[in-house]
Order: structure tokens, then sequence, then C-alpha cells
């Protein structure tokens, strides 16, 4: 195996970060740029929002759920457990919702995206393209990236709400608590500052999620290995991207909403 | 597509020498890190004629096609494709001059998740947003001339090797182009679809009088087109006559260590002394 000096490895990772953020610029300053391809953009939020819904309402469902099972186990021990509706209502808007959804998307979307941008590439289709007259940034990327910021919004919106309703089945069947006390906590305990941290974390991992993807598909080389690495590599950091612009943006908005 | 209705002894041409080439490479090189794939390429294509680029496997041939088509740039050089010097255009720019310009290439490069029909329609659909009446005759028209018209909804993955050539050749023709780059369209293929591209080719270039630049590994895919003209009366390839001097518009360029070692018509490369040309075509 080859051995590349750090001071190279280090040149690399900043070429990559810088090519990026070139990537991104254009394809967000493409929206402004005739011209633009609605039926692209509506095609592609049917292929990753309707068609993420089955996995989001599913792990929305099933993280609320354990959350309140796992909330009522230390709350009992306070005495506390009708704030189990709170709980989990405030970890599913503000933290879970967006950062699982967003997490599934990625493992869905990111590296569907990778792998079907990638295979464009080895198949010489994408030079074919734009030998035809075509931009595929436009054509490709702004549609995939407009497509998953906007879906991903109301995904999250659909996870959390799916969320409450996980944690109302436990809170209900197995911890015999009132539906009704469950909702009322749920829904009073939420303040404006948790919906919109919750609300604005969608968009900015739907912007990762779709400019990763579409960065390492478009840059695939080397056949269908290629192919298959760009994929893993796409998955791999839109997945880490998000959790670290989790800590980032929780922090960042926590100072400047005023939480107490 | 119009169809001129020219006798066969009138089919073929000699190039328009006096209007300005349709390609011309003036010292042209290009490296990928160490690796000097050309070094200072000059040849110019004259309008009208279709130049076939020989050369081994990794001597940047399919470099040629992607250059003049601007989807690369070159390290230094000149690259003047009908008229404009691409290596200073914009991508923008790129855009409006591609659009005379057909290629087909090496594997096709079908849209996979499109139909043919849509493959074939591509450009006009870009360029008029919906697929009316008249998009619609052009695609069976481009279609017809490559034979495939029964294949319209098929996908490309339906199609075989050969058929996926030829759709390629309708999709790169459908506008009328002024300049067509082929990138090896017979490698792989048997040779009965091999022949069956080349009459295509032939056709394009003795029919409609199109500019053109064809790589190729199979030597005898361009001698034949050398050696042929189309007869539009018959619907197909047929040898020029004996005796009778008919100037096909063909001529050949061999590429070695990254520089055009030789280039001229077939008479001349049949004559050459060069060494290395005559094993070449031995």
């Amino acid at each position: 195996m080859e051995l590349i000096s750090p001071s190279d490895l280090a040149k690399t990772k900043v070429q990559t970060v810088q090519d990026y953020v070139l990537f991104s610029w254009q394809a967000v300053s493409n929206l402004f740029l005739k011209p633009i391809y609605f039926i692209d953009m509506l095609l592609q939020a049917d292929t990753i929002g309707v068609g993420s819904l089955p996995i989001v309402v599913l792990t929305g469902f099933f993280t609320g759920a354990v959350l309140a099972l796992q909330a009522s186990n230390t709350l009992e021990r306070f005495g506390s457990i009708t704030l189990v509706g709170q709980l989990v209502s405030t970890s599913m808007v503000r933290e879970l919702g967006p950062v699982l959804t967003s997490l599934m998307v990625a493992g869905r979307n990111s590296s569907g995206m990778a792998s079907e941008l990638g295979s464009m590439i080895v198949t010489e289709q994408i030079d074919a393209m734009r030998a035809l007259g075509t931009d595929p940034m436009k054509k490709l990327v702004t549609p995939r990236i407009v497509a998953t910021v906007f879906m991903l919004f109301f995904l999250t919106i659909i996870s959390d709400l799916v969320g409450l309703v996980g944690g109302l089945a436990i809170a209900k069947l197995l911890l015999q608590l009132d539906a009704r006390q469950y909702w009322y906590n749920a829904w009073e305990t939420l303040v404006f500052q948790d919906v919109f941290m919750g609300l604005i974390k969608p968009v900015i991992f739907g912007f990762i999620i779709a400019t990763i993807g579409c960065f390492y598909g478009m840059n695939a080389r080397g056949g269908t290995q290629g192919v298959g690495r760009a994929t893993t590599q796409a998955m791999v950091a839109a997945s880490v991207l998000i959790l670290a612009m989790d800590l980032i943006v929780t922090r960042f908005l926590m100072a400047t909403l005023a939480y107490h | 597509m119009s169809v001129p209705t020219s006798p066969l002894d009138c089919v073929t041409a000699q190039p328009e020498r006096d209007s300005p080439p349709a390609i011309t490479f003036e010292d042209v090189a290009l490296a990928f890190g160490d690796n000097e794939v050309l070094r200072g390429v000059s040849f110019h294509l004259p309008r009208g004629e279709t130049k076939a680029i020989f050369g081994v496997a990794g001597s940047g041939k399919s470099l040629l096609l992607k250059l003049a088509m601007g989807l690369i740039r070159p390290d230094s050089g000149r690259i003047v494709v009908l008229g404009e010097d691409v290596t200073q255009m914009s991508e923008h720019d790129l855009f409006k001059l591609r659009g005379k310009i057909g290629i087909v290439f090496q594997e096709s490069a079908l849209f996979d998740s499109l139909s043919v029909r849509e493959n074939v329609a591509y450009r006009l659909m870009e360029e008029h947003g919906v697929y009316d009446n008249d998009i619609d005759r052009r695609v069976r028209e481009a279609l017809r001339f490559v034979e495939l018209e029964h294949t319209l909804d098929l996908y490309p993955s339906e199609l075989s090797g050969g058929m996926r050539r030829r759709v390629a050749i309708a999709r790169a023709v459908i506008n009328e182009p002024e300049l067509l780059l082929y990138d090896s369209p017979t490698g792989g293929l048997d040779p009965i679809t091999s022949n069956t591209i080349i009459e295509l080719i032939v056709k394009q270039r003795d029919v409609n009088k199109t500019s053109a630049l064809m790589v190729t590994h199979r030597l005898q895919d361009a001698f034949t087109m050398a050696t042929h003209q189309f007869d539009q009366k018959a619907n197909r390839m047929v040898p020029l006559p004996k005796g009778k001097h008919c100037d096909v518009p063909m001529s050949f360029l061999l590429l070695r260590n990254g520089k055009v070692l030789f280039d001229g018509d077939m008479e001349q490369l049949a004559h050459s002394q060069d060494e290395y040309i005559r094993e070449y075509i031995s």
C-alpha cells in the first residue's frame, strides 16, 4: 500500500472541502438562473419525500415509544411519571425528530443520490448530458437539493407527531396514564424556541444530505467500485456532518434564543 | 432530416477546402498528473470531411473528441470548432456551440432511465420544453434513419449493443448537426453489426455532408469508409466504381506517444515509408 505524507493528506482534505463549498455554491446559485427544472424538483420530491415516508413514520413511532418507556423508569423514581408527555414532546421536537429523520433520509437518499449520479458519471451519461446542451448541475443537483430541503421539513413534522403517538401508546397501554393528560402535557410544554429549533434543523440537514450525496456522486471515479465507494462515503459523511452540525446548531440556537 | 436526391456519381464530394475548417487543433497538450497524454497535437478537419483517428489504447484518441466538445480543457494550445475557440469559452457559451455538434460515445451513453423516444428527443425537449407533434415526427425520422423506428418505447436495457449504438447515432443526428464526433462506434460489436454502423456513418457523410471525427481501433472500418459510398437509390453502401476516380472526403490521423504521427488520405497512408505505420496497417 502506498503511503501518503501527512501534508499531502491534509492538502487533499482541504481541497475536498473547498470543492464541496464551490459545488454547493454553484448548486444554490443555479436557483436564480434559467432554466429551472420544476418537473424534476417535483419528481425528486416524490422520490425523496413520499418514498421516505414509511421509514420516517416507523422510526418516529418506535423512537417516541422507547423514549416514553425509558423516561417512565427514571420519572417513576421521583414520582413524576405524569411528566412523560413533556419529556417525549421536547425530546422529539427539539432533537430526536429532526436528527433521526435526517439520519434515516441520509441513509436512504444520500447514498441513493451518490450511486445514481456516480453511475451516470462512469457510464458517460453526465458527459452526454453536457454534450446535449444541458447543465447537469441545474438538471440533476439543484432539484435534488430543493426537494430534500423542502420534504425533510415536512417529514420531520410527521416524525415528531408520530413519535408523540408512539409515546402515547406506551403511556396509555403500559403505564396506564390518562391520554388527555399526556397530550395536554406534551402540547403545553412546547414553546416557540422548541418548535423553531426543531424546524430549522431539517432545513440545514436536508441541505447537507443532498449536497453531500450529489457531491460524492458527481465526483465518483473508477467504475463500479468507485460508485460503491462514493455511496458509502456519502452516507458516512452525511451522517457524521448531521450529528456535528446538530451540536453546533443546538449550541448556537440555545445561546441566541435565550434558553434557560 | 432533409435527404438530397443526387445521383450516385454525385453523392460523394470533395470537402469544402475554401471554407474554414470544422475543427482546428493547434499545439494542444494535456497531462493527467505526470502522465503527458497529448504533447503538441495539431491538425485540422476540413468541412464535409470525415477523419478517422487511430492509435494504441491510451494514446488519447477519445480525449481529442472530448477536447473538441469542450468537455475537458487542454493544458495548453488552441482548439477552434466551427469558428469558435472552445479553449476560451465559458461552459454557458459552450452549451450553445454543442447544439451544432453531435457525439456518439464509446458505450453509447444513453440515459438508462429514459425510453428510446425520450433519449432521441432529449435535445429537442430541452429546447422546446414539451413533446409535440413536430418533435415526434423528427424522432421517428431520426430512428428511421438508423432503421429502429419500432424501438420507440423500449428502454436502453432492452436493446442489443448494436441497437444502442444506432439509437445513439439517431440522438446525435436529430438536430442535423454541422459536426459529428464518433467514439469507437463499432468497438466490441460483431462484424455484421459493425458494418451496419459504418454504413450509417457513410450515409451521414455522403447524404448530409456532415464533417466528422471518428475514433476507432478497427482499421478495416476506416478502409471500408474510404472505399465505399452511399447509394441513395439502393439505400445501401456500395464499393466505389472500379477504374473511376471518385474522391471520398475521408482522411486518416495516427497518434503515437501523444503526437500526430500521420495525417493524410488513404493513398498516402498506404504508401507511407514509416516503419511504425507500415507495421500498424499491415
